[in-house]
């Protein structure tokens, strides 16, 4: 290769190098404050802003839910298998709101350690199937189940 | 070994073989969009999750995809523009350029409308919604910085120094979903690891990303045909095209 052009593919790739690093630098000093949503693991731990409005994040967890009957109100409570949140939320849930799903509340800790939210976005994963395959699998779980207890 | 490079850069063969390949691309892209189109909307299965709504990921998905693939042309062309000066380069990634902030745009815009009826908001500020409005700035201050300079190579030199620096943006609205807690789902579709998408509602969508592809090919050798035509007024091989037609 021509020396002149040696040099110039030296400097661009010195310089994609130089702002990767500067870039990757950055991002995790800017760290947690990245993620959208805490866990609820962090709540617990203490780490989430206290008086601030913040997201928790985490999966219904079956059998949790309670609607009010008489209104919109529901509590659940959200799990990351760790530990758990108690969420109180009055308005309407996201279609895909359901127990053991993915979801993502906006809101404040009040002073019992219960999550109130003003806001509740369903977050879905990145399983795309037919209902008959998704069927199908639940089924060779159930008998998988079925056997392992006989 | 770089013989075929300075071949392929000599402006008069590029156009004789852009004019050769824009039908075959042109007319691809349509049938491919056509039986991507079908595939997707009509015979694939409703999701068992989202139902019809999971649809316009035969829009959204090859779109975002593009916005990353152009860009990813347009920085390889600018290390080219610089290391080796070739024009074409320059003229290639300028004329990708507009069609980038395209596909960037209709990926934002699918998402939003899908993200309402499916996570209950348009909008959410996480890491991969983000990332890719970013990256939609930077096409658009990349296409700013190159029609603010008067001076092509001025210019060319600018634009190609601005696309190599914000090329970070790329691995970052990648990874952002497994760097980062974020509303937006993983991928689903992986080249390492088996797609977590059912294999009926993937053809359809790969069908699409090769649509949208062969598109982008189509009309970026249309933008960069006119400009080389242009750049290359004074010289006589155009001067012979546009007398003979």
């Amino acid at each position: 290769m021509h020396p002149v052009r040696k040099r110039r593919l030296i400097l661009v790739s010195l310089l994609i190098v130089g702002v990767s690093i500067a870039v990757g630098l950055m991002l995790m000093a800017l760290g947690e404050n990245l993620n959208v949503f805490y866990t609820p693991t962090q709540v617990h731990a203490g780490e989430v802003p206290s008086g601030h409005t913040f997201r928790v994040g985490g999966i219904v967890e079956e059998g949790s839910v309670v609607h009010d009957p008489d209104s919109l109100a529901v509590t659940f409570i959200v799990t990351d298998t760790a530990n758990t949140t108690t969420i109180k939320y009055d308005g309407i849930l996201p279609d895909l709101f359901r127990e053991g799903q993915g979801i993502l509340a906006e809101g404040k800790l009040d002073e019992n350690g219960i999550f109130i939210a003003t806001r509740v976005l369903a977050k879905h994963d990145e399983k795309y199937m037919p209902p008959e395959v998704d069927d199908a699998l639940k089924a060779a779980q159930d008998i998988g189940a079925y056997k392992r207890n006989q | 070994m770089w013989t075929w490079l300075h071949k392929l850069g000599s402006p008069k063969i590029f156009y004789n073989l852009a004019n050769r390949l824009i039908p075959w691309f042109g007319w691809g892209a349509l049938l491919l969009m056509l039986y991507g189109l079908y595939g997707g909307l009509v015979q694939a299965p409703a999701d068992y999750q989202q139902g019809d709504s999971f649809r316009i990921m035969y829009i959204h998905v090859p779109a975002a995809w593009m916005s990353l693939f152009i860009y990813m042309v347009i920085a390889f062309c600018s290390a080219v523009y610089l290391i080796w000066k070739i024009t074409l380069a320059d003229i290639i990634a300028r004329a990708s350029a507009p069609i980038g902030a395209s596909f960037t745009f209709l990926a934002l815009v699918t998402g939003s409308l899908w993200g309402k009826p499916m996570w209950g908001t348009y909008w959410i500020w996480d890491a991969r919604l983000t990332s890719e409005l970013l990256l939609l700035f930077i096409y658009l201050g990349y296409m700013g910085l190159g029609s603010a300079i008067e001076d092509r190579r001025v210019a060319a030199r600018a634009c190609a120094l601005l696309a190599i620096v914000c090329v970070v943006i790329i691995p970052i609205i990648h990874y952002s979903v497994t760097w980062w807690n974020t509303l937006h789902q993983g991928s689903s579709v992986s080249v390492m690891n088996q797609s977590s998408i059912d294999k009926s509602m993937l053809v359809p969508l790969l069908v699409m990303a090769f649509a949208f592809k062969f598109y982008y090919v189509a009309v970026v050798l249309v933008r960069a045909r006119t400009d080389l035509l242009f750049q290359e007024r004074k010289t006589n091989w155009v001067r012979k095209v546009l007398v003979n037609g």
